[in-house]
């Protein structure tokens, strides 16, 4: 009846993960708190014959990290890789109202070179920042990104385990040549998403509904004093998603907002559901909005970055958006799914006409240069200096998607 | 009590441990790929005399208890059945019932492949009537053979080393149940029309020719003469009709949809741009490429390739589909050699296209062909469950040892042009490229390719490859390369599960000899998913 009767009284307790036969690679952890008896481990996992004694190490590894000496851990696993593991144990002990102020780092992979500001970002992946088992083979379908998505597709009551999912994904996992962003909630639970998140080196944070600049600065400030605690140097880019009428209508204060802003975006079913009216597959309700967005960005010196096309399905629907979107002055979009990665790589790329003729203005401009000319001259007509940066700018962005070689860099064979 | 516990063991040359013993027959080791020559005459069925059968064609007989009983039951005897009704079959396990109530005891059950729908046959095991299995066994089946219970060594066969081992004498039928989903009085059978249509029956073919007795089981007995037939009244011995012989809706399926899985369909990408880049897809080319996953998207990407370069292949080998059919319409090849028939679609096509052709193991496998439809195939795309460094496969067992799979084609395929492994590269942190297969089923020698999610494996004996597709921008990498990366994901190298030195089953060659042992499995993970795999 009395306590003294049960020395292993539980007084805290968390659990955290998804099980299940329709689960795979996740894990369930259910923690609870001890006062004695060392760390006790009840495992189920589809892996125990191969991983079964690498799991309870971790375990136990894991725990000792954050702190905890007597606990019941059970586990119910998927075939959950390491990082997913450690980040799920994690959970369940802090819902548990512990170990505050740890942490349990899996092992890091090394860091990619920093992102320059104009890369390439015609592609960007989604992946749902709670489903684990899309994250290890992100990098493999070659999208200029991948996104690990903390806002919309993780529900209210999982934001914290997310959080920890995604960081230690950033940590443990090649992406390959993907840039690696994140999109955290909006402030302020979003300010505990950047404590998490921004240790590890993001190349780059979406911040989703954006109405005002003040909004960037709040983010840059919290993101400024993060980095210096933990000694983070290297950039963080920026891309506000405008998902409103009010935040569309500050597009450009918005894009103006930061110097660590790369890109702005769009998000569309935001913007329609707040203008109230239906999204189709045309956009025409959107394309005041998008126009809107592809100008400021433009003004601003920062990328025009396009919405997500929804069905992944409907490849030739997509390619036709792409292109349209190109067309806007757009210079990439997201996607939901990795058979849309290639699509969208096409529709953002120059044409072989416009590629072609882009590398006979840039000869004609190099060869003038040479000569010392002030006018360039391509046949009998006299090229214009924008459109002799257009070309310049075109046949850069082409070597960057692989469409021109390096040997012909300076455009100058005669 | 195996019968294999009695008898010794001998390191083959694959370096495996095999029994020389199994079923009180004795063995011959794997020589190497093509390391035996049988000589002497194949094994040939009982005379029979016309005049011993109805002059009026009629070989009907009222019930399968019947037709056992004029078959001669016995115990011991060995009765075979066919996989062609796939998981909708009801013919086998009906007949095998029938003869334990008949009082028949320590049969040996002889499938070209068993189902989970026959998990029964375990009460048949534990009864006496059904002494062992030689024949693929998975999910609950094979789970009984890898805990040792059976009484006799399992014998796993590819479909061609089924003929092989019966035209070799190793294995003497007494009496097929061939399951026809049309058929006529005097015994002529198809399986391309009927409510249980399923498309062609080449499994039982050999089984028609040799057993000593045949029955021919139907549920659409159609007037003299069944038109077209593939299996020849003039070797059935009785008819039974009767009302259903399985369920339609598992027999064939509806068109499977293309897997939406980004990594498999990577995979199957990677794998039709290998065959396109490697000059293999070019106009009269061949291929053959199963039913799976990655298989089908393989197929609809290499269609894509194929109308781009406005390329035509030749034949295809099947397993064949809707997509396969598509192509055969749309005149991107030429005809289809069919060994199984999966879908309604290419059911409707086998029954009304003449250029969809069914075949069998002989035309297709058979070791002791004079040659074979397989290894004329430009190309072939396979599964695994497990590959080694040094390209040996293993698709009969899981990680863990248990029987997980039979080998179907498998094994004869890979005498194709160009073998091509298509598979993740770990599957649930279980890493699938390994130091070791568990059970080789096919030797490294002849498999020229691994195409995983994480890059291309070209076997280093195959240079010619590498030079076709080296600077065409594939991702063409060492196995020991993604090895390493994939333990590094996984967290190190997996453990072995324990084994026990007990030998359940064995798996045979395509020649006859003994390839691996499959051993008794010690553990058990009550939370590993279950197994239910085909043929």
């Amino acid at each position: 009846m009395t306590s003294s009767a049960a020395p292993h009284v539980a007084d805290a307790r968390g659990e955290a993960g998804r099980a299940g036969s329709d689960v795979r690679s996740d894990l369930h952890v259910t923690f609870e708190q001890r006062t004695s008896g060392g760390i006790d481990i009840q495992l189920r996992s589809r892996v125990d014959l191969y991983y079964g004694g690498a799991i309870r190490q971790q375990v136990r590894d894991v725990l000792q990290s954050l702190g905890v000496k007597h606990a019941h851990i059970d586990i119910v696993d998927e075939g959950a890789l390491p990082f997913v593991i450690a980040a799920r144990i994690e959970a369940a002990v802090r819902r548990a109202g512990l170990a505050e102020g740890k942490s349990s780092l899996p092992d890091a992979v090394a860091l990619p070179a920093p992102s320059p500001r104009d890369r390439l970002r015609r592609s960007r992946l989604y992946l749902p920042g709670n489903e684990p088992k899309y994250f290890v083979n992100a990098g493999l379908h070659a999208p200029d990104a991948i996104i690990l998505d903390l806002e919309d597709s993780v529900y209210f009551a999982e934001k914290d385990t997310a959080r920890l999912l995604v960081r230690n994904a950033l940590r443990a996992l090649d992406f390959e040549a993907a840039e690696r962003m994140v999109r955290i909630n909006q402030l302020p639970l979003g300010l505990a998403d950047l404590e998490e998140i921004v240790p590890q080196s993001p190349d780059l944070i979406l911040v989703p509904k954006v109405e005002t600049p003040e909004q960037i600065s709040d983010v840059v400030r919290a993101m400024e004093l993060i980095a210096q605690q933990v000694g983070v140097a290297r950039p963080i880019w920026l891309m506000p998603i405008l998902e409103s009428a009010l935040g569309i209508e500050n597009a450009f204060t918005i894009a103006k907002a930061s110097s660590q802003i790369a890109a702005i975006t769009i998000g569309l079913e935001d913007y329609t559901a707040d203008l109230g009216v239906a999204k189709t597959p045309e956009g025409t309700e959107s394309l005041y909005a998008r126009q809107r967005v592809a100008n400021a960005a433009h003004a601003a010196h920062v990328q025009a970055i396009d919405s997500a096309y929804g069905d992944a399905a409907d490849g030739d629907g997509l390619l036709r958006w792409g292109q349209a979107s190109r067309a806007l002055g757009f210079e990439g979009m997201g996607c939901i799914h990795p058979i849309q990665i290639e699509i969208i790589h096409r529709a953002f790329s120059p044409t072989a006409s416009e590629v072609e003729k882009a590398r006979e203005i840039v000869a004609a401009y190099e060869d003038a240069q040479r000569r010392g000319l002030g006018v360039v001259s391509l046949g009998s007509k006299m090229i214009d200096a924008p459109v002799v940066q257009r070309a310049l700018k075109l046949v850069a962005r082409a070597r960057q998607m692989g469409i021109v070689g390096n040997d012909l860099a300076s455009g100058a064979q005669s | 009590m195996s019968a294999g516990l009695a008898t010794g063991l001998i390191t083959n040359a694959a370096g495996r441990r095999v029994p020389t013993m199994v079923n009180g027959r004795e063995q011959e080791p794997y020589k190497g790929v093509d390391g035996h020559r049988p000589t002497g005459h194949k094994a040939g069925p009982s005379i029979r005399s016309n005049s011993d059968y109805p002059a009026n064609g009629d070989k009907r007989v009222p019930d399968l208890e019947t037709a056992l009983r004029l078959c001669g039951l016995r115990d011991g005897m060995t009765i075979s059945s066919h996989h062609h009704l796939r998981e909708g079959d009801r013919v086998a396990l009906t007949a095998l019932q029938t003869a334990a109530r008949m009082g028949a005891k320590d049969l040996v059950w002889f499938p070209s492949a068993s189902f989970p729908c026959h998990e029964p046959v375990i009460d048949l095991m534990k009864s006496g009537a059904v002494h062992h299995i030689e024949g693929s066994m998975n999910g609950p089946l094979g789970d009984y053979c890898s805990h040792g219970n059976m009484r006799g060594l399992g014998v796993l066969r590819s479909h061609g080393g089924r003929w092989q081992a019966v035209q070799d004498g190793e294995v003497h039928i007494d009496i097929a149940v061939i399951a026809a989903p049309t058929a006529d009085f005097f015994g002529n059978a198809d399986g391309s029309h009927g409510k249980s249509a399923c498309g062609s029956l080449g499994f039982a073919l050999a089984d028609s020719v040799y057993a000593d007795r045949v029955i021919a089981v139907t549920d659409n007995l159609v007037p003299f003469p069944c038109i077209p037939w593939q299996i020849q009244g003039n070797n059935v011995d009785y008819v039974v009709q009767v009302d259903s012989i399985g369920d339609p809706s598992m027999i064939v399926s509806g068109t499977t949809q293309i897997t939406r899985s980004p990594d498999r369909l990577r995979i199957s990408e990677l794998v039709a741009r290998f065959l396109c880049d490697s000059g293999i897809m070019r106009d009269g080319f061949s291929f053959q490429a199963g039913a799976g996953g990655i298989a089908l998207a393989f197929v609809d990407h290499l269609a894509r390739m194929m109308k781009a370069a406005n390329v035509k292949a030749s034949f295809v080998r099947g397993g064949s589909t809707k997509y396969l059919v598509d192509m055969l319409n749309e005149g991107l090849i030429g005809y289809i050699l069919d060994g199984q028939t999966f879908d309604l679609d290419a059911v409707r096509s086998i029954a009304s296209d003449p250029r969809h052709v069914a075949t069998s193991p002989f035309t297709s496998y058979n070791f002791h062909g004079k040659g074979n439809f397989a290894s004329m195939v430009d190309a072939a795309v396979l599964g695994a469950t497990e590959v080694d460094v040094h390209f040996n496969a293993n698709v009969v067992t899981h990680s863990d040892g248990r029987l997980l799979h039979g080998i179907g084609g498998w094994q004869n395929c890979l005498f194709a042009g160009c073998t091509i492994l298509a598979v993740p590269s770990f599957r649930d942190r279980i890493p699938v490229i390994v130091d070791e297969v568990t059970t080789i089923t096919g030797p490294g020698e002849l498999i020229d390719v691994i195409a995983t999610e994480r890059g291309i494996a070209i076997n280093p004996k195959r240079q010619d490859l590498l030079d076709a597709v080296r600077g065409k921008g594939l991702p063409i990498r060492s196995i020991e390369e993604i090895k390493a990366e994939v333990e590094k994901i996984c967290g190190g190298k997996p453990s072995k599960p324990r084994l026990l030195d007990y030998p359940v089953a064995v798996v045979k060659w395509v020649d006859g000899t003994v390839l691996d042992t499959v051993w008794r499995v010690v553990d058990d993970n009550p939370y590993a998913p279950k197994v239910s795999g085909g043929e």
